[in-house]
């Protein structure tokens, strides 16, 4: 089956989504945190009546105003992508992701877009009052719209709370709350949000520290920075601990992920945790083999650490790449192999449904692959591995080779999850030092801190990069965990039109992606201003 | 309570709601029929301010609407979505591109150091005027006149050419509906100027645009509607959901779904007063007596046309008085055909997918072509959604709060050029 896929098309259509979601993603973290930065610096402007606040909250604004639009662009590119190169995933999920999509569209989407127009041209239009409201309602609106788009996400690194209907041949869902509340999906959203919080943060103190570096904004900087930072510490604390059960939902739901996360082709028990490494013979980590053995230039370990992280006890046995693709009975680990034959039986099940549903709806056979779909051993043993079945193939050496085949890229992956967590404590660090030398009135004499807070701001957007990549490259080939792989899943278009389209949207990003830092700098340079204190209404 | 609805009647409820959606959407696409007309309107740098910052308070609600449509019609018509995006994928990709032009050149054509220049944005801003009317009504057309395309048993579906859409461009049917489209949204949008904008120039000059967009936008609509009541439509049987070609389909569907006929007459009743009255510069009193004598002659004519109930009749009778009342003096057309336009694209996708319709055809395999029953969500779905869908007249009532809000005074040269803090204006 394989050999009919025409790899490019997936690889374009591939590279296209994930263009489109890395510049979506450049753009909306800053909001996330930003908004409810500047609710609360309006909120002490509201209490105490200090224009110095306004004009703090107006500056930090007009910043998000500007990512704002360009996320909400991206965004609308985002989600029609689903449908344009993913057409037969939006149908195999149509039922159960198009409902959240639909309640974002309905509900957050449209309080964040109202109220951020009151936000902008209410300030002297609107009560002082019903201006604040429309801030925190901004910034809550921007958290729940990322929220339903999170739930989704969720379900299809771990998709529960629906089941499979021979009928429409898609999976339905069956439990509304089984799908918002999966761990998978809550973990996500405080995951992503509280990055954009952090996000948020590091922005904030790296161009307040340019103001004091240039002796300007003082007393605006200062503020900025307090605020920031206090926000950024507790939001990195959350960062950290949501990261940590994030890799152990990984262990029980994508085995293979954790794997490629650490390179580690060999599972055993006390699995040591490569703290940092450099992977040696970047060839051998593309092809796979039984013989693949790992391969570090160089690593710092930390011995037992990987299995307490994944089952919180140092003994557990970590199952590596080569125990998920060829089985590992003792640890009762199904082969790949296997898995890939009873989704092939699964896939030939549903073709003799169809085909009794449409010769003899009322025979025998017909009654007897019915029930198979509503038996919960066929399900459970069978049909679990659904998405396995384009690897099918007769001769089983092709098969295994097939096997490794559902191996995802590992440098890129094992690469992404160490500078992710690497920045992570990195940033709980900063913003505790920042936080004490801003208490002791010492921040603005050290020069140095204040050019690392500058350099942060661009090391904070490649940790952002580096999750997703480890949460969407770390998963393939599958869109949805077990049930559709991405060559199933992708749209039967000319892989040429997607390039076209995809060199359309490279050059439109890259292009307004650099007018938006310039405007951004100039809007910096200029920095806040001071404006006479209008009566509101 | 959704509980106790048949699948069906959920189904249907859903058709009801996404109509709602296009037809709010097209109405609002006057922000993009506004965005072609900068340079015709706005001689001056100062002028053209004006008209992009009474619009740019608008784009977002367009934008929005334009995403919760995409994301209702994925969530409850699925098959539709991974059909025709998937399918027609050249033009909706233009589409997208249209759109992503348009939230960058209003953030960014007023801003210092924006790279390109003030003249790209609003270049920007012109195309996805001409593009985003132009293709969305060509692609809503295909509604009726159809697509190539097969669905296996599998549901997973195949576009039959290698121009993926492009092809539907060169119906003169699927045209006529984008080029009406162009020219309705441009005729609301002068509407709107007028309505929002305090200058005599461009008053001026939108009076006399208003002739210029409003005939051909008569003329093209014209040519849509009595073609499509004309053309075979894509009928299906309900008892083995066979599809087939039944002619005079969509005027059946009318006549027979005396509601849709009503919504329909009355929109396009209203979008010709809101046009009527602006062009003529009538008076309240005068245009009472005109649209009386109409609504009565229309409603004569529907007794004889079909078995038309009294009770039914005095009802609408009532309501057309009740909204006669009910607006403001004629100075404001765009509310007469604002609501026009909302009403009549609601009719017209209300006769595209009820009665035995196939909402979405295939003219390569009349057997694939998609209803509103074979491409729907699961019922359990579309129950979630539906109370989902309860919150809609919430944020109708906020969204209408925070408009008035911040449309209270017409938009003036003092306020583009005193304006000291950049970012309040687009």
């Amino acid at each position: 089956m394989l050999e009919n896929i025409d790899f490019t098309l997936i690889d374009w259509s591939r590279a296209q989504f994930a263009l489109t979601a890395m510049f979506h993603w450049v753009f909306v973290p800053l909001t996330l945190g930003l908004g409810f930065m500047n609710a609360f610096t309006e909120t002490v402007y509201y209490k105490t009546g200090n224009p110095e606040w306004k004009k703090l909250t107006k500056f930090w604004m007009k910043l998000f105003g500007i990512n704002f639009a360009c996320g909400v662009a991206t965004g609308l590119i985002l989600e029609f992508e689903f449908g344009t190169n993913w057409a037969a995933y939006s149908w195999f999920v149509g039922d159960i992701f198009g409902a959240p999509l639909a309640i974002e569209g309905i509900f957050a989407f449209f309080m964040e877009s109202t109220f951020v127009a009151v936000m902008f041209f209410g300030w002297d239009k609107v009560s002082k009052k019903f201006h604040l409201a429309s801030t925190w309602l901004t910034a809550i609106g921007a958290n729940i719209s990322a929220l339903w788009i999170l739930v989704a996400n969720g379900w299809m690194q771990n998709p529960v709370g629906t089941a499979f209907n021979p009928d429409t041949a898609r999976n339905e869902m069956t439990n509304f709350w089984d799908v918002l509340l999966s761990g998978t999906a809550v973990n996500k959203f405080i995951h992503s949000t509280t990055f954009g919080f952090v996000l948020a943060a590091v922005v904030v103190i790296g161009v307040s520290s340019w103001y004091l570096l240039k002796k300007r904004e003082l007393l605006f900087a200062k503020r900025s920075i307090v605020v920031a930072a206090v926000f950024g510490l507790i939001s990195s604390i959350a960062l950290i601990v949501t990261g940590d059960t994030s890799a152990k939902n990984v262990v029980k739901t994508q085995p293979m992920k954790l794997a490629a996360m650490e390179a580690l082709y060999d599972g055993s028990e006390n699995a040591p945790l490569v703290a940092f490494g450099i992977l040696g013979g970047s060839e051998t980590h593309k092809n796979i083999n039984a013989n693949s053995r790992e391969n570090f230039v160089f690593k710092i370990e930390m011995p037992g650490m990987l299995s307490f992280l994944a089952h919180g006890d140092f003994k557990t046995f970590v199952a590596g790449i080569k125990d998920l693709v060829l089985g590992n009975e003792s640890q009762g680990i199904m082969s790949y192999s296997e898995k890939i034959r009873r989704g092939h039986i699964a896939a030939q099940t549903l073709v003799a449904y169809k085909d009794a549903k449409l010769n003899n709806p009322d025979g025998e056979e017909f009654r007897m692959l019915k029930a198979k779909f509503e038996d919960e051993t066929f399900m459970n043993d069978y049909f679990a591995y659904f998405g396995y079945a384009p690897y099918y193939d007769e001769n089983p050496d092709v098969l295994q080779q097939n096997a490794f085949k559902l191996v995802p890229p590992i440098s890129l992956t094992f690469y992404s999850f160490h500078l992710m967590v690497i920045l992570g404590f990195y940033f709980i660090l900063f913003f505790v030092v920042v936080l004490v030398l801003i208490f002791k009135n010492k921040y603005h004499n050290k020069c140095w801190l204040l050019w690392v807070s500058l350099i942060s701001i661009p090391l904070v957007y490649i940790g952002g990069q580096a999750g997703w990549i480890v949460a969407e490259v770390g998963r393939q080939p599958w869109a949805i965990q077990d049930l559709l792989p991405v060559v199933t899943a992708v749209s039967k278009i000319d892989a040429s039109s997607v390039m076209i389209t995809f060199t359309l949207f490279a050059v439109v990003f890259i292009a307004l992606f650099i007018a938006e830092i310039m405007i951004l700098l100039k809007q910096i340079k200029t920095g806040p201003k001071i404006e006479e204190e209008t009566s509101n209404v | 309570m959704f509980e106790t609805l048949s699948h069906l009647a959920l189904q249907q409820y859903w058709w009801v709601l996404i109509s709602l959606l296009g037809a709010i959407l097209v109405f609002l696409m006057f922000v993009q029929g506004g965005q072609t007309l900068i340079y015709t309107l706005g001689k001056t740098e100062t002028e053209r301010t004006m008209l992009i910052n009474v619009l740019g308070r608008k784009w977002g609600f367009t934008f929005t609407t334009l995403v919760t449509f995409g994301g209702a019609f994925f969530a409850s018509f699925p098959l539709f979505y991974s059909t025709s995006f998937g399918g027609a994928y050249w033009v909706w990709m233009v589409i997208l591109l249209a759109f992503v032009l348009q939230a960058f050149g209003y953030e960014f054509r007023n801003k210092a150091n924006n790279l390109f220049g003030t003249r790209t944005y609003e270049i920007f801003l012109f195309i996805n005027g001409l593009i985003g009317t132009v293709f969305i009504g060509t692609a809503v057309a295909t509604f009726f006149t159809g697509s190539p395309f097969s669905v296996n048993t599998m549901n997973l579906s195949q576009w039959e050419t290698p121009w993926h859409g492009l092809e539907l461009a060169l119906n003169a049917h699927n045209l006529s509906l984008g080029v009406t489209v162009f020219f309705l949204t441009r005729t609301l949008a002068l509407l709107f100027f007028l309505s929002s904008v305090n200058d005599e120039v461009i008053e001026h000059r939108v009076r006399k645009q208003l002739w210029y967009n409003a005939v051909p936008f008569v003329v093209f609509f014209l040519t849509f509607v009595v073609w499509l009541m004309l053309r075979d439509g894509f009928a299906v049987n309900p008892d083995t959901t066979e599809v087939f070609m039944q002619p005079f389909k969509y005027f059946n569907n009318l006549i027979e779904m005396p509601l849709a006929l009503i919504i329909f007459l009355t929109g396009v009743l209203l979008v010709l007063c809101g046009i009527i009255i602006t062009l003529f510069k009538i008076s309240f009193k005068k245009l009472w007596l005109i649209s009386s004598i109409i609504i009565i002659l229309v409603h004569v004519l529907l007794i004889l046309v079909s078995k038309y109930d009294t009770k039914l009749f005095l009802g609408t009778l009532l309501v057309y008085m009740g909204l006669q009342f009910g607006v403001k003096p004629a100075t404001k057309g765009i509310w007469f055909a604002g609501s026009g336009t909302i009403l009549t694209v609601f009719a017209l996708l209300l006769i595209a997918g009820f009665n035995n319709t196939s909402y979405y055809p295939s003219y390569c395999d009349l057997q694939s072509s998609l209803t509103i029953q074979n491409s729907s969500s699961s019922y359990f779905t579309l129950t979630a959604m539906s109370y989902v869908s309860l919150f809609i007249p919430f944020v109708l009532a906020y969204i209408w709060y925070a408009w008035r809000a911040l449309t209270r005074k017409k938009i003036d040269r003092a306020e583009v050029e005193t304006d000291e803090n950049d970012a309040e204006l687009y």
